[in-house]
């Protein structure tokens, strides 16, 4: 089957502002694909282009097999969209909201549509105004989860929800997983990212810098160990791949790269290991990498 | 006085925000005077040049209607009688934007960030006021100073500018009181415009025929200040009332209630939508249906009061012996009551192309606020979008002219008894009037789509232009070149003229090319544009 999202060499730009220099991204049928950036990264700008609302400057966009641009509403009807910050018109109630929405998509399930309401605790009474940003968030997801639609894009989709609404929302993202719909996630929040995402693109300056699954970018990142030996160790600084080391006494702190944490592990032994912890990186500090280190050159991984 | 911590920041960023609006209009509205005193006086040199020039525009009702009794035929007379319609505009200003500083932003959540800090709970509105009745003031002053230049009385130019200011102030008060009422900004602003409406119709319909109606309306006190006759001193302690009351309740208002609510009772909706709201169109209709069936309302009333009063202008006409020549040149009782309905239906094309434009506009707040984006990523195309305000901002106007085209036929038809006469030509001037009417909606259009963050003000000065030249172009002698720039130029004068389709088409084919330009354009474009 083909890819649902695909996009490569994607450039966009407002005026003399470049939003997008070069973008890829690749969303497979029945992933949950999360799309992270700081803010400006350029993430509503890709989204936008994906639905047709923007037009590209340069590199190719298809999405569900076809040209965003050209065929906007065909595929719209095939999709559901939340915008990061939802806004909603004053005078209508939520449930009118959601009801519209579902229907100009097309088709909704009206079951599903009263039971999401209900987990999320929302009352559709309510008009518009009398929303909190929360609420609106609440108001854009039920109309988007209750679609019958091949592909969710969702526009940093938990902005304003409790942490209580939030695990509502990952139950939600896992029941769609389930169905085998595809979602394409955008997001800052990493832990949201790395509960819910079997895929990630990390964008900066409207570029891509990783893709991947977690386990493919962790493998390009280092290691935290520690370690307390039997023996004072010797020669660990000469060791490749390994960084930020500190030594007290028989107690080794150190980071380490993934190809070199095999060699590593084989020179702690030989000083006897009486403890040792290690812990992946969390995406928290791909990210402060990627974003406070100097630019890295695009991975391959895609 | 904690209350009002921080008036002097608030003032100073609404001075920010508005330093390029705020000038403009002070300095276009309080040129008008003296600009009309040059020409008036250009015009008739000689004071019984200008004596004639008061009998004639005195005998016209619609004149007076639209600008109050004349009282004295000297320049400082004429030209404060001729330049009213100013204080009607400095009033809607004025309101417009208190509601702009006070509840708008609150409605956005601005007054909640700045609330927070160190200001106090009534330093908002204060701001707001302060600022609109400085610049009120400052039209005020620069009214005077142009009059003086122009060698009139300098005690009447002197009321005839603090009559402005009190229009001003007095409307400025009713804008904050409706800001405390009522929890969105655009029923605010609808509050404070009806009250505007309902005092410009009862001075219009107490001027027309000089009655007492015009003294239940403040702005017929502004009107009626006769500042070179003998001064009516007492309208401004009337209209210091009014301020006082009315800036009063709106500050004891403000303290009573919590910030984001109103007192008018905000209720729940349905928890389902209806049958209707299931296309871009049914959108449409609920975001455009209240503008509607206001406008409508409007031009319905507007209907009886132009019916109602074209028979006894022509009264008043045919009593006034000395202008029986005028009377026959202008083809006697019926073609007299037929200049009038050409020239109502004329001034009530130029309001209503106010609602075509703003209805047109719909599109481009939509967009700016961004609630276009989740329905154009729905099946929902670009081109059904676009239509659905379309719609409105066509259909609409051509309804509400309609209906005052229809009542204003049947009042004036049945006060001559002949209904199957005055109906269909009193409908015809209303209806001919459409095509301009339709130019500047697709005028704004096309804005729309080729520079959408542009449409807002040169749609609105489009009007502007209009009103301009149409009110005051023949006054300052502008070349007909110039004139023909308003597509209200170049409407036939039915029924009072024949009917001639050529100018029609041609409006009705230029409106065309704009809106399809403005299609071609958002079919092309980016969105949102913000």
């Amino acid at each position: 089957m083909d890819n649902i999202i695909d996009i490569s060499g994607l450039d966009k730009s407002f005026g003399r502002t470049r939003a997008l220099d070069g973008l890829d991204l690749t969303v497979r049928p029945g992933e949950v694909h999360g799309f992270l950036g700081p803010n400006g990264a350029g993430k509503t700008t890709t989204i936008r282009v994906l639905l047709g609302l923007l037009r590209a400057d340069a590199g190719t966009v298809r999405v569900l097999g076809g040209d965003p641009w050209r065929e906007a509403t065909e595929l719209h009807r095939r999709l559901a969209y939340v915008p990061g910050d939802v806004t909603l018109w004053p005078n209508l109630s939520g449930g009118e909201v959601v009801d519209l929405l579902g229907r100009l998509r097309g088709g909704y399930d009206k079951k599903r549509r009263d039971e999401l309401l209900k987990r999320f605790d929302l009352d559709p009474r309510k008009k518009g105004r009398a929303y909190s940003k929360g609420n609106r968030q609440k108001v854009g997801l039920v109309a988007a989860l209750a679609s019958d639609v091949e592909l969710l894009v969702l526009d940093e989709p938990t902005s304003g929800l409790d942490p209580l609404m939030e695990e509502v929302f990952r139950e939600c993202i896992e029941e769609e997983r389930q169905r085998g719909r595809t979602v394409l996630l955008s997001s800052h929040i990493l832990a949201e990212v790395e509960a819910l995402c079997d895929r990630v693109s990390i964008i900066r300056k409207g570029r891509t810098v990783e893709t991947g699954t977690l386990a493919d970018l962790r493998h390009l990142t280092r290691t935290s160990i520690s370690a307390e030996l039997a023996t004072t160790p010797v020669g660990l600084a000469e060791l490749p791949g390994v960084h930020d080391l500190r030594v007290e006494g028989l107690r080794v702190r150190c980071e380490v790269e993934a190809d070199a944490l095999d060699t590593l592990l084989k020179h702690l032994a030989s000083f006897g290991v009486r403890t040792l912890s290690s812990h992946p990186p969390t995406l928290e500090e791909l990210f402060l990498r990627h974003y406070q280190d100097s630019p890295t050159e695009p991975v391959a991984a895609r | 006085m904690n209350a009002f911590v921080g008036t002097g920041a608030l003032v100073r960023l609404i001075l920010r925000r508005d330093r390029v609006l705020m000038p403009v209009w002070i300095l276009l509205l309080s040129l008008t005077p003296v600009l009309l005193a040059s020409s008036i006086k250009l015009a008739y040199p000689t004071a019984a040049g200008l004596a004639q020039y008061a009998a004639e525009s005195r005998s016209n009702a619609t004149f007076s209607m639209l600008y109050g009794q004349i009282t004295v035929p000297t320049l400082g007379g004429m030209t404060f009688w001729r330049s009213a319609t100013g204080m009607t505009f400095l009033a809607l200003i004025a309101l417009l934007t208190v509601v702009r500083h006070t509840r708008t932003e609150e409605e956005a959540g601005r007054r909640e960030l700045v609330g927070a800090t160190v200001v106090g709970r009534q330093a908002s509105l204060a701001a707001a006021l302060i600022t609109t009745f400085a610049a009120c003031l400052a039209v005020g002053v620069l009214v005077t100073l142009g009059l003086l230049t122009q060698h009139v009385p300098a005690g009447g130019a002197v009321i005839a500018g603090l009559a402005w200011t009190a229009a001003g102030w007095m409307f400025a008060t009713v804008g904050a009181v409706a800001a405390q009422l009522t929890e969105g900004a655009g029923a605010a602003r609808g509050l404070a415009l009806t009250v505007l409406a309902v005092a410009f119709v009862l001075r219009a319909g107490g001027d027309a025929n000089n009655t007492w109606l015009s003294w239940l309306s403040p702005l017929g006190w502004t009107y009626r200040a006769d500042p070179f006759g003998s001064p009516r001193w007492w309208v401004f302690a009337a209209a210091a009332a009014v301020v006082a009351a009315l800036g009063g309740s709106a500050m004891w208002l403000s303290g009573q209630r919590d910030l984001g609510a109103g007192f008018l009772p905000q209720r729940s909706g349905p928890a389902d939508a209806g049958r209707g709201l299931r296309s871009a169109m049914g959108l449409a209709w609920r975001l455009q249906r209240g503008a509607l069936l206001a406008w409508t309302t409007a031009f319905a009333v507007l209907g009886v009061i132009f019916g109602g009063v074209a028979k006894t202008t022509v009264d008043l006409f045919v009593k006034n012996e000395r202008l029986g020549d005028v009377f026959q040149q202008l083809g006697g009782r019926a073609g007299m009551s037929d200049v009038f309905i050409a020239g109502m239906m004329s001034i009530a094309a130029l309001i209503v192309s106010g609602y075509a434009i703003s209805a047109a506009l719909k599109l481009r707040t939509e967009e700016a606020s961004l609630r276009s984006e989740p329905v154009l990523a729905t099946t929902t195309g670009r081109f059904s979008w676009l239509s659905s305000h379309l719609v409105f901002a066509i259909v609409g106007p051509t309804v509400a002219l309609t209906v005052c085209g229809l009542i204003a036929g049947l009042t004036y038809g049945a006060s001559v008894s002949d209904i199957g006469r005055e109906l269909p030509r009193v409908l015809g001037a209303a209806l001919v009037q459409l095509p301009a009417v339709w130019l500047l909606a697709g005028l704004t259009v096309a804005l729309f789509g080729l520079l959408p963050r542009l449409a807002q003000p040169l749609g609105w000065t489009a009007l502007a232009v209009c009103l301009f030249l149409g009110q005051i172009g023949a006054v300052l002698r502008l070349g007909q070149a110039l004139l023909d720039v308003s597509p209200f130029t170049h409407v036939p004068r039915v029924p009072a003229a024949d009917l001639s389709a050529v100018p029609l088409l041609w409006l009705a084919g230029i409106a065309a090319l704009l809106t399809a330009a403005g299609f071609v354009g958002f079919r092309r474009r980016d969105i949102p544009v913000t």
